[in-house]
C-alpha cells in the first residue's frame, strides 16, 4: 500500500487547470493545421489561420486560449493500493480548482444553483469522476469544458431495432442542429451503450482521447472515419460560414448495454478541446 | 469585401455593410451577456435609463477572463448570441444597432434588425487570446456583482469581424454554406 497526501492532488489539479487552459494538446493543433492545408475557401482559410494564431499566442504568452475556461471536469483513476491521507478528497480537488482558476486568471463560470443561479466565485465545484483501478498510482486528468458546445450536445435512448443507421443519423442530426453555435470546427465525442448516465460519460471520455488515435475495435474505428467524413460533407465549415472543415475529429467509446436498449450520446466540443494529465 | 469602419454605427453606416463583408471595427463598444441583458431590459421595463447611451451603440456578447497584471483585459472571444435573442429586439428598439457574437439568431431578431437597421457581426468563437489584442481600453461601468458578466465599456482598434446578418436580413450562415455546397456539386 502507498500513502498519498491529498495536498499532492490539490497541487496537481491546480497545475492542470492552468496548463490545460493555456496550451492546446499537440494532436488537436495538428488536426487544425491539417484541415487548414485542405481548405480552399477564402473565409474558411482566414478563420483557420486566426484560430492557429490564437493558440500560438496563448502558448507564447501563457494566456487562456478561450475566455470560456469551462467547468473543470476532473477524472481520477485511483489505484486500489493507494491510501489517501491528509484530508477529504473532494475538498482537495475543489481546492485545486479554486487555486488554479485564481492563480491562472481563469474565468469563474459556475453558478451555485441551476435555476436560481448566482456565481460561486471560484469555479467550484469540479465535475469529479473517480474510478478505482489496479495499482498504486493516481492518474489525474483535467478537461475544462466550455458550454457553447456543451449546450449543443444530445442523448437518445434508442430501441435496438434502430440499429447502426439510427446511430449514424443521430450523430449527423446533432451536428446539423448545432450548426454554427459550438464554434466549429468541432470535436465530436460519441458514447454508445451502458445506461443513460454511463452513456453520457462515455461521450465525455471520448473527447479526452487523442484525435490521432482510433477505437481499438476495427468496427468502431471504421465508424469513426465514416462519420467524420459525413460530417465534413455537411458544409457547415469553420464558424459556420461554409467550408470543408466542420469537425477536426470524432471519437467513439462503447460499453455493453441492456437487451432492451441502445443508448447513444453525442458530446460536442469546440476546436479548443483541452485536457491535460498527470500521474502521481 | 474588406472594410475598415469607425463607430458609432449610424443607420447610414449600417446600410453599407453586407453579409460576408470582412470588417475591421474601431471605436467604443459595450460588453454584456445574458445576466446583463436581463437587468437592462428589466430597467427599461421600469422606465429607467440604461447604464450607457444606447443610440447607435454596438454590444459585444462576451465575458472575458480576468486581466493578468499588465493586460488591458483577459481573453475575450464571443459567446453564443442565441441566449441574447430574448432581449435583442428590446435593445434595438431603444437605439442599439450593432451586435457582436457567434451562432444563429431567431427570426424575430432578424425582423427587428430589418426594422431598426441592425447589424450582426461575428467574431471568431474560441479565439479569445487573439481578439484581446485589439482591445485597447476596458472600463467597468455597471453590474460589477456579475463578475465576468458585468457591463464594460471597451475601446477597440481594427477588431476583425465578419458581417453575419446585415440590415436587409441577408445571412452568411445560409449563403456561405449554400455557396460551398453548390461549388462542391459543380466540382
Amino acid at each position: 500500500m502507498r500513502e498519498i497526501d491529498v495536498s499532492q492532488i490539490t497541487d496537481a489539479v491546480e497545475r492542470l487547470c492552468i496548463a490545460a487552459n493555456e496550451h492546446l494538446p499537440k494532436d488537436v493543433k495538428e488536426a487544425i493545421r491539417c484541415c487548414r492545408a485542405c481548405e480552399d475557401g477564402e473565409i474558411a482559410k482566414g478563420i483557420l489561420d486566426d484560430i492557429i494564431e490564437n493558440f500560438e499566442i496563448a502558448d507564447a504568452e501563457e494566456v487562456p486560449i478561450c475566455q470560456d475556461t469551462g467547468m473543470a471536469c476532473v477524472f481520477l483513476e485511483i489505484g486500489q493500493d493507494v491510501h489517501m491521507t491528509g484530508g477529504d478528497l473532494r475538498e482537495a480537488v475543489d481546492e485545486g480548482v479554486r487555486r488554479g482558476y485564481q492563480k491562472g486568471y481563469l474565468r469563474k463560470s459556475v453558478v451555485k444553483d441551476p435555476v436560481r443561479r448566482g456565481n460561486t466565485g471560484d469555479n467550484t465545484p469540479a465535475m469529479l469522476y473517480t474510478e478505482i483501478v489496479p495499482g498504486e498510482q493516481i492518474k489525474i486528468t483535467v478537461g475544462p469544458k466550455g458550454f457553447g458546445s456543451e449546450n449543443m450536445s444530445a442523448i437518445r435512448m434508442f430501441k435496438p431495432s434502430a440499429g447502426l443507421q439510427g446511430i449514424k443519423d443521430f450523430i449527423i442530426e446533432t451536428v446539423e442542429n448545432a450548426g454554427p453555435n459550438p464554434c466549429p470546427p468541432i470535436v465530436v465525442g460519441v458514447g454508445i451503450g451502458g445506461t443513460f448516465d454511463k452513456c453520457a460519460l462515455l461521450a465525455k471520455k471520448a473527447l479526452m482521447r487523442p484525435l490521432d488515435s482510433s477505437n481499438p475495435d476495427p468496427f468502431y474505428a471504421d465508424l469513426e472515419k465514416e462519420m467524420l467524413e459525413k460530417i465534413n460533407e455537411l458544409g457547415i465549415g469553420p464558424q459556420g460560414f461554409g467550408g470543408k472543415t466542420t469537425a477536426i475529429g470524432l471519437n467513439i467509446e462503447t460499453m455493453p448495454t441492456h437487451i432492451a436498449g441502445m443508448p447513444c450520446a453525442v458530446n460536442i466540443n469546440c476546436h479548443v478541446t483541452r485536457h491535460k494529465t498527470e500521474v502521481i | 469585401m474588406e472594410k475598415h469602419i469607425q463607430l458609432p454605427l449610424t443607420e447610414e453606416l449600417a446600410k453599407t455593410l453586407h453579409a460576408g463583408d470582412r470588417v475591421y471595427l474601431t471605436g467604443t463598444i459595450y460588453t454584456s451577456r445574458d445576466a446583463g441583458h436581463k437587468r437592462m431590459c428589466e430597467a427599461l421595463a421600469r422606465g429607467e435609463k440604461l447604464p450607457f447611451d444606447p443610440t447607435d451603440a454596438t454590444i459585444y456578447y462576451v465575458g472575458p477572463t480576468p486581466a493578468k497584471p499588465g493586460q488591458v483585459i483577459g481573453s475575450a472571444g464571443p459567446t453564443t448570441s442565441g441566449r441574447m435573442d430574448a432581449y435583442a429586439p428590446t435593445m434595438m428598439s431603444v437605439g442599439a444597432r450593432g451586435m457582436i457574437g457567434k451562432g444563429a439568431r431567431l427570426p424575430e431578431v432578424v425582423e427587428a434588425m430589418k426594422k431598426y437597421h441592425g447589424v450582426y457581426f461575428g467574431a471568431i468563437g474560441g479565439a479569445g487570446a487573439l481578439l484581446a489584442k485589439c482591445i485597447k481600453k476596458c472600463e467597468l461601468i455597471a453590474y460589477e456583482d456579475l463578475g465576468a458578466e458585468a457591463l464594460r465599456k471597451l475601446y477597440v482598434e481594427d477588431m476583425p469581424l465578419i458581417v453575419i446578418i446585415d440590415s436587409e436580413g441577408r445571412n452568411l450562415y445560409e449563403e456561405g454554406r449554400a455557396a460551398y455546397l453548390a461549388g462542391k456539386k459543380q466540382a
